[in-house]
C-alpha cells in the first residue's frame, strides 16, 4: 500500500475521539515527535501447535481506520506479526502472546494480525506486562464458521503508554469474543471495534479496567452492523480509585439500513470507590432500520452499595473485607469469562492490590 | 447464659421532609432460650428496631441503650455486633453480584470464628444445612440472593443462622411471603437453631401464622413505635381474633 508520508492530522483534542484523551501523556504518539525505536517486541509464549503459524511478513490493511495513530502505525511498521490458524484447526488450549520487553525514550509502532481460517477454533491470548510506549494496529479476520476467544490483559507498568485498535472482521457464521482487561499503564487508549462481513456473524465484546490515582484508561469500542442477521453484545465494567483516577468508555454502535434483523445490547457498568475518580460512560445507538431483534443499551456509575455492605458485615465480614467481596463479584462476571484459572486468580488479585492501595491513599 | 437489653431506645431517620422520630422508648430484656414475638401493624416501627440493633447506617439512635451481656452493643462496628453474638435474620436480603453463596458463607464463618474453617469439615457443615432446609446443592454456587426466590432467600437467611451459630437472633418478617411448606421447613429451622444453641430469639411478624410453627415465650405488641402491651403466647390469640385496631387508634 502507498503511505502518505504528510498530512497527518494531529488532534488537538477538540475532535469528538479526542476530547477526554490527555494528549500531553502520550510521549509523541499522536503528533509524530515520539522517536521510534526499531523493536518488535511480540513473542509467542511456549511452542506453537500444528497449523499455527507466528511469522513477520508484508500485510495490507485489513480494514480502514481514521484513527491518526493506527495511520501513523501503518506509515512506520515495517512489517505484520502474524499469527495464522489453518482451516479446521481446533485448539484445545490457549495461545499465548506477549510482550514483555519496551521502553519509556522510545515508541513501537506494532502492526499485528490474527488470523483464523475457516471453521478454526482457539484462544488467543495477549499479555503485556512491560514498561513501554507502544501503539498497536492489531487486527482479526474470522473466517466463516470460526470461533475466537481473543483476550488481551493490560497489565502494563505504572509508565507505559499503550495506544490501539483491536479490530476484528467477523464473516458469515464466524464467533468472535474479546475480553480485554486493562489494570495497568499510565495511558491506555484501546478501540475494540468490529465489523460484520456477513450474516450469522456474532461479537461478544467483554472488557474490565481499574483505574488508580492519575490513571487514565479508554476504551472506545465501535460496532458496525452493515450486514443483516449478525449479533452483537457489548459488556465493560470499571471501577475508579484515587485522585484523578479516569476512565472513558465510549460505546458506539452502528445498525446500517443493510442490518435487518440484527441484535445488539451494550452495557457499561462503573464503581467510584473513591471522591476526585471521573469515569465518563457515553453508549451511542444509531439504527437506521427498523428491522431489527432488539437493539438496547444501559450505562450506570455509582458508588458502593451501602446496602449490599451492610447485608455482608452483618454476618460478621469486617468493612475492608465486604468491600474487596463487592468489587471481586463486581468483576468476576467477567473475569470468570477468561477460562483460565491462573490468569483469573492473578487479576482478581491484581485488583485486590489496587483496592488495597487506594484504600491507603484514601 | 445471654442477656440482650434494650432501654428506652429512641431512634429517628433522614427523609426528604427532614427528621422523623420513629422509635419512641423501645424497652425489651431477652434471655438465651427465650423467644420473643414482636406484633404490630405496618409502620409501626418493628423493622426499625431490628436494623438499629443491628447498626443499619440509616438510622439515628438519639437515646436509650442496648447492651448484650452489659456491653454497650450500640458503640459497635455492624461486624462487631455479629461476632458479639447478634444476627439479624432479614426481611428483603441483599443481592450481591458476583460473590457465590459458598463463598460468602465461608467468609462470614472466618469471620465469625477468628479463623478460617477446615476444608473437609465445612463442605460436609454447608452440605447438611442445606440439606436440611430442603435447598438444592447447586445453590452453593449461586451468587448470594440473586434470583433467588422470596422462600429461597428466607431458606437462606436461617441456613446462616444454624451455621453462624450467634447467641441472639432477630427474626424480620421471616414468614413474609413463605407458602405453608417453607413456612413450616424455615420454622423448623429456627427451632433447630434455638435447641442447639440456647438461642434467643426476636421474631418480628405481622401474622400469628409462623407462632403455630415457633413458640413465644412473650408477646409484645408494638404500636407508633413502643411496646404497648405484653403478655404470654394468649395475647398472640387475642390479636388474631381482633387484629390491631384496638393499638391504632389509642
Amino acid at each position: 500500500m502507498s503511505v502518505l508520508t504528510t498530512n497527518y492530522l494531529t488532534p488537538t483534542g477538540r475532535e469528538e475521539a479526542w476530547r477526554f484523551t490527555p494528549l500531553k501523556r502520550l510521549r509523541g504518539l499522536h503528533d509524530g515527535l515520539a522517536i521510534q525505536s526499531d523493536r518488535e517486541t511480540l513473542i509467542t509464549k511456549g511452542a506453537l501447535p500444528s497449523g499455527v503459524s507466528f511469522v513477520r511478513e508484508n500485510l495490507e490493511p485489513l480494514a480502514s481506520s481514521d484513527d491518526v495513530i493506527i495511520e501513523r502505525v501503518r506509515g512506520a511498521a515495517t512489517s505484520v506479526a502474524h499469527l495464522a490458524i489453518a482451516a479446521n484447526t481446533e485448539l484445545a488450549e490457549p495461545i499465548f502472546l506477549g510482550r514483555s520487553a519496551g521502553a519509556l525514550d522510545t515508541a513501537e509502532f506494532s502492526r499485528v494480525r490474527i488470523t483464523l481460517g475457516t471453521h478454526a477454533v482457539a484462544t488467543v491470548i495477549v499479555e503485556n506486562t512491560t514498561d513501554t510506549v507502544l501503539a498497536e494496529d492489531l487486527e482479526i479476520y474470522c473466517a466463516p464458521g470460526s470461533n475466537l476467544k481473543f483476550v488481551t490483559l493490560q497489565e502494563f507498568e505504572s509508565k507505559s503508554v499503550y495506544t490501539a485498535r483491536h479490530h476484528a472482521v467477523v464473516d458469515k457464521d464466524a464467533t468472535f469474543k474479546s475480553i480485554t482487561v486493562t489494570v495497568g499503564g499510565d495511558v491506555v487508549r484501546i478501540l475494540p471495534t468490529v465489523e460484520f462481513k456477513a450474516p450469522g456473524a456474532s461479537a461478544d465484546l467483554l472488557g474490565v479496567y481499574f483505574a488508580t490515582a492519575g490513571q487514565f484508561f479508554e476504551h472506545r469500542m465501535h460496532v458496525d452492523h452493515a450486514v443483516p442477521h449478525a449479533k452483537s453484545n457489548v459488556n465493560y465494567k470499571g471501577a475508579l480509585a484515587g485522585k484523578d483516577a479516569h476512565t472513558v468508555w465510549i460505546g458506539d454502535v452502528l445498525i446500517r439500513a443493510a442490518a435487518e434483523g440484527t441484535d445488539t445490547y451494550e452495557l457499561n457498568r462503573n464503581l467510584l470507590l473513591s471522591d476526585g475518580a471521573r469515569a465518563d460512560s457515553v453508549p451511542n445507538l444509531e439504527i437506521e432500520t427498523g428491522e431489527i431483534i432488539g437493539a438496547g443499551h444501559a450505562s450506570t456509575t455509582g458508588r458502593f452499595d451501602d446496602e449490599q455492605l451492610f447485608y455482608l458485615m452483618s454476618r460478621g465480614i469486617a468493612m475492608a473485607d465486604a468491600r474487596r467481596l463487592v468489587v471481586r463479584g463486581f468483576f468476576n462476571e467477567i473475569v470468570s469469562e477468561i477460562g483460565n484459572e491462573e490468569i483469573q486468580t492473578r487479576i482478581m488479585d491484581r485488583i485486590d492490590t489496587e483496592l488495597e492501595k487506594a484504600a491507603h491513599h484514601g | 447464659m445471654s442477656t440482650l437489653e434494650i432501654r428506652n431506645l429512641q431512634v429517628s431517620v433522614d427523609t426528604d421532609n427532614g427528621t422523623v422520630e420513629i422509635l419512641k422508648g423501645v424497652d425489651l430484656t431477652i434471655k438465651s432460650g427465650e423467644t420473643h414475638a414482636i406484633m404490630g401493624p405496618n409502620g409501626s416501627g418493628k423493622s426499625t428496631l431490628a436494623y438499629s440493633i443491628a447498626g443499619h447506617p440509616k438510622y439515628t439512635i438519639t437515646g436509650g441503650s442496648v447492651t448484650l451481656d452489659g456491653i454497650d452493643v450500640l458503640e459497635m462496628t455492624v461486624d462487631e455486633r455479629a461476632k458479639a453474638g447478634l444476627f439479624l435474620a432479614m426481611q428483603y436480603p441483599v443481592e450481591v453480584p458476583g460473590v457465590s453463596v459458598s463463598n460468602f458463607l465461608r467468609t462470614a464463618a472466618t469471620a465469625l470464628r477468628g479463623e478460617a474453617p477446615k476444608l473437609r469439615t465445612w463442605v460436609g457443615e454447608v452440605k447438611d444445612a442445606m440439606e436440611a432446609l430442603n435447598m438444592d446443592p447447586s445453590f452453593a454456587t449461586r451468587n448470594v440472593n440473586e434470583g433467588f426466590s422470596g422462600g429461597e432467600k428466607k431458606r437462606h437467611e436461617i441456613m446462616q443462622l444454624e451455621l453462624l451459630k450467634p447467641k441472639m437472633a432477630i427474626l424480620d418478617e421471616t414468614d413474609s411471603g413463605l407458602d405453608v411448606d417453607a413456612l413450616r421447613i424455615v420454622s423448623e429451622g429456627v427451632n433447630r437453631a434455638k435447641a442447639a444453641n440456647n438461642l434467643g430469639v426476636i421474631l418480628i411478624t405481622h401474622y400469628t401464622r409462623i407462632l403455630r410453627y415457633i413458640q413465644p415465650d412473650f408477646v409484645h405488641v408494638f404500636a407508633n413505635g413502643r411496646v404497648v402491651e405484653q403478655g404470654g403466647p394468649e395475647l398472640a390469640e387475642k390479636l388474631e381474633a381482633n387484629g390491631y385496631a384496638d393499638y391504632v387508634s389509642k
